[in-house]
């Protein structure tokens, strides 16, 4: 069999402390070969720092990480092969596009003729042909970040790092260079770890992603699993938007589902964990996913139902944004699709809303 | 109006002030009186003559130009590596290291004369121009010191580690990328290490004896045991190369400048 074009990363018990504060608390990671992985988290969540040890750039203070299998702690970054696109593209100022690009090349010592080749091939990649003879600060943002990721990859490495890549470009640009960083990712095989703060980034891209908080791994997997299935607070909360409704445990049924009492009510949620009758527990929902129940609303699916009243409510274009108040004050936000044929609430208003049990997670 | 006039009358006055004496000076270098005498009573070239045509001013002239080119080298070369090895030290001890180097330029100079001419006179290093290199090289390493980390701390960090992510080696990410972009920032240590050496007196004072003359002690003797305008015109020599060589080092700061510039900004 073939040798697979990406690199697996073995991420064990990674972590790194400065002056005995973690930056990283034990991180562990399987990430397979040709995947394209995230770490998503607020800054100071360890995953730049992860990225780095990665790369070699820090050495972890404790755990390991191995590359197809082979521990490279203690290994340096020169010999570890890894492309890497930085934060503010960290082009060479002094060079020319193609010097940058040829760089990696040269320090293998790829015969000039070649390199002109290989070089003039990247530029192609990324859509920046004839742009060889120019000094990055002749270049745009867009057109850096380009040039900084065809230099990361002429060499043909079998893994690929980006550290926040696209956070300094609007966001235009940023939309178009995402898509173009999945066809790349496609293209080449290869595996890609992407470092950022922003999930919709991170939604959009990912085969999976690793959410980070604390210098902990809050939870993996892939972008719809994290949205419908949040495992904690944590995620719940930081990707996307979320309502949370305090709740007590009462029974549990099959099929991992928890019966709890909110607000009077008996709200069946998901729970993977089997908690104890009379845990008080967090339901979450997300704020799409609730209907007004006099509504054109008709489902075979388990429901859930409240009483609120409606606090707030805001036209926003494509969709209505309610603000609600259950019995006890606790507040839900509800978004619906607008649509002349339905009915616009009024602050004010008594309702009753429902949403499907699977869309209903204890976290 | 007044608001404009007043500090600008100021400023000149200042000038006119600092630039007076050096006016003066090579005014009366270019003097055809024997003696030092100011309006010169007629203009002539003979006091460059008398420099040019005398060994006893030409051999201490080579001498401080062999001494400040060796200073150049051995301070340029350590003041690099100085100011490459205190830009990776923890913050605490970089204040200290820093502060030991530039003490030669805390310290007056002639306690630091007066330390080294006792040192160095039990290694035979007073009266040769061995001692006055390493003296001089001394008095020379902070200014490269200073040149060089200002430069170092306009590059991002980042571009290193990028050398390093692209397969360069340590020393390949130095001379690749490091070196090229402090450049301006050692030669400018450099200039002002040659500047200070060829301009130094107090140190040769000790150090030259009767064998190592440098060119401003040469000059020192002569104002002490005689006075014609060869002085005016040996000093009028000297601040031509020195204006020439601060203009150089002016024109790579800006240089250097511009480079940081593109190193650390991002264009939209």
């Amino acid at each position: 069999m073939a040798a697979e074009l990406g690199a697996s990363v073995a991420l064990r018990d990674l972590e790194k402390s400065y002056d005995r504060v973690a930056a990283v608390a034990g991180v562990s990671l399987d990430i397979r070969s040709g995947e394209f992985l995230t770490l998503l988290g607020p800054s100071g969540s360890g995953k730049t720092t992860t990225l780095m040890m990665i790369a070699g750039f820090e050495t972890p203070t404790g755990g390991d990480i191995a590359i197809d299998g082979t521990s490279v702690v203690g290994m340096p970054p020169y010999r570890r092969n890894i492309g890497m696109v930085f934060q503010n593209y960290a082009l060479f100022p002094h060079l020319t596009v193609a010097e940058n690009i040829g760089f990696p090349l040269k320090q293998r010592g790829v015969s000039k003729e070649d390199r002109a080749r290989l070089v003039g091939e990247a530029l192609e990649l990324v859509h920046l042909p004839g742009y060889g003879g120019r000094y990055p600060r002749q270049l745009s943002g867009g057109q850096q970040q380009r040039v900084a990721l065809a230099r990361a990859i002429v060499f043909k490495p079998r893994l690929l790092l980006m550290d926040e890549p696209l956070g300094a470009l609007d966001k235009q640009l940023r939309e178009n260079l995402q898509l173009e960083m999945r066809r790349l990712h496609a293209d080449l095989g290869i595996t890609f770890i992407y470092v950022t703060h922003d999930q919709e980034e991170a939604l959009t891209m990912s085969d999976r992603i690793a959410v980070m908080n604390d210098g902990l791994v809050a939870q993996v997997g892939r972008p719809e699993d994290l949205y419908d299935r949040p495992s904690n607070r944590f995620v719940a909360s930081f990707i996307g938007e979320s309502n949370f409704l305090p709740a007590i445990v009462r029974a549990l049924e099959d099929n991992d589902v928890v019966v709890a009492e909110c607000q009077g009510a008996l709200i069946r949620a998901v729970c993977p964990s089997r908690p104890a009758a009379g845990d008080k527990v967090m339901l979450t929902t997300r704020p799409e996913r609730l209907r007004f129940t006099d509504g054109a609303w008709n489902s075979s699916t388990p429901q859930n139902r409240l009483s609120v009243t409606v606090t707030e409510a805001v036209f926003a274009g494509e969709r209505c944004r309610y603000m609600l108040q259950a019995g006890d004050g606790t507040a839900v936000v509800l978004k619906e699709p607008s649509s002349a044929a339905i009915r616009r609430r009024a602050v004010g208003e008594q309702a009753e809303i429902a949403w499907s049990v699977a869309d209903t997670i204890l976290v | 109006m007044i608001g404009r006039v007043l500090p600008t009358t100021v400023v000149a006055l200042i000038l006119l002030f600092l630039a007076l004496p050096i006016v003066v000076v090579m005014v009366v270098s270019f003097s055809s009186a024997t003696y030092l005498t100011f309006p010169p009573p007629a203009f002539s070239l003979k006091w460059y003559e008398a420099y040019f045509g005398n060994a006893d001013w030409l051999r201490p002239t080579w001498l401080s130009l062999w001494v400040a080119a060796a200073v150049v080298v051995l301070s340029t070369v350590l003041g690099t590596l100085a100011a490459l090895g205190i830009a990776r030290l923890p913050r605490a001890l970089r204040i200290i290291a820093t502060g030991l180097i530039l003490s030669p330029l805390i310290v007056p100079v002639i306690v630091v004369a007066i330390g080294i001419y006792y040192a160095f006179s039990r290694y035979g290093l007073v009266g040769s121009p061995f001692g006055l290199v390493l003296a001089h090289t001394c008095l020379a390493v902070p200014f490269v010191v200073t040149s060089v980390s200002a430069s170092l701390a306009g590059i991002d960090p980042r571009l290193e580690q990028a050398a390093l992510s692209l397969g360069a080696t340590p020393m390949g990410t130095f001379n690749q990328v490091t070196l090229p972009l402090i450049r301006p920032g050692v030669l400018v240590g450099a200039l002002f290490a040659f500047i200070t050496s060829f301009d130094e007196l107090v140190v040769a004072l000790f150090l030259s004896g009767s064998r190592a003359i440098t060119l401003p002690r040469r000059m020192w003797d002569d104002l002490r045991f005689q006075i014609d305008p060869t002085i005016a015109a040996v000093s009028t020599l000297t601040i031509v190369l020195t204006v020439i060589l601060m203009a150089c080092a002016h024109y790579l700061r800006k240089r250097a400048e511009q480079t940081r510039m593109s190193t650390s900004s991002v264009a939209p």
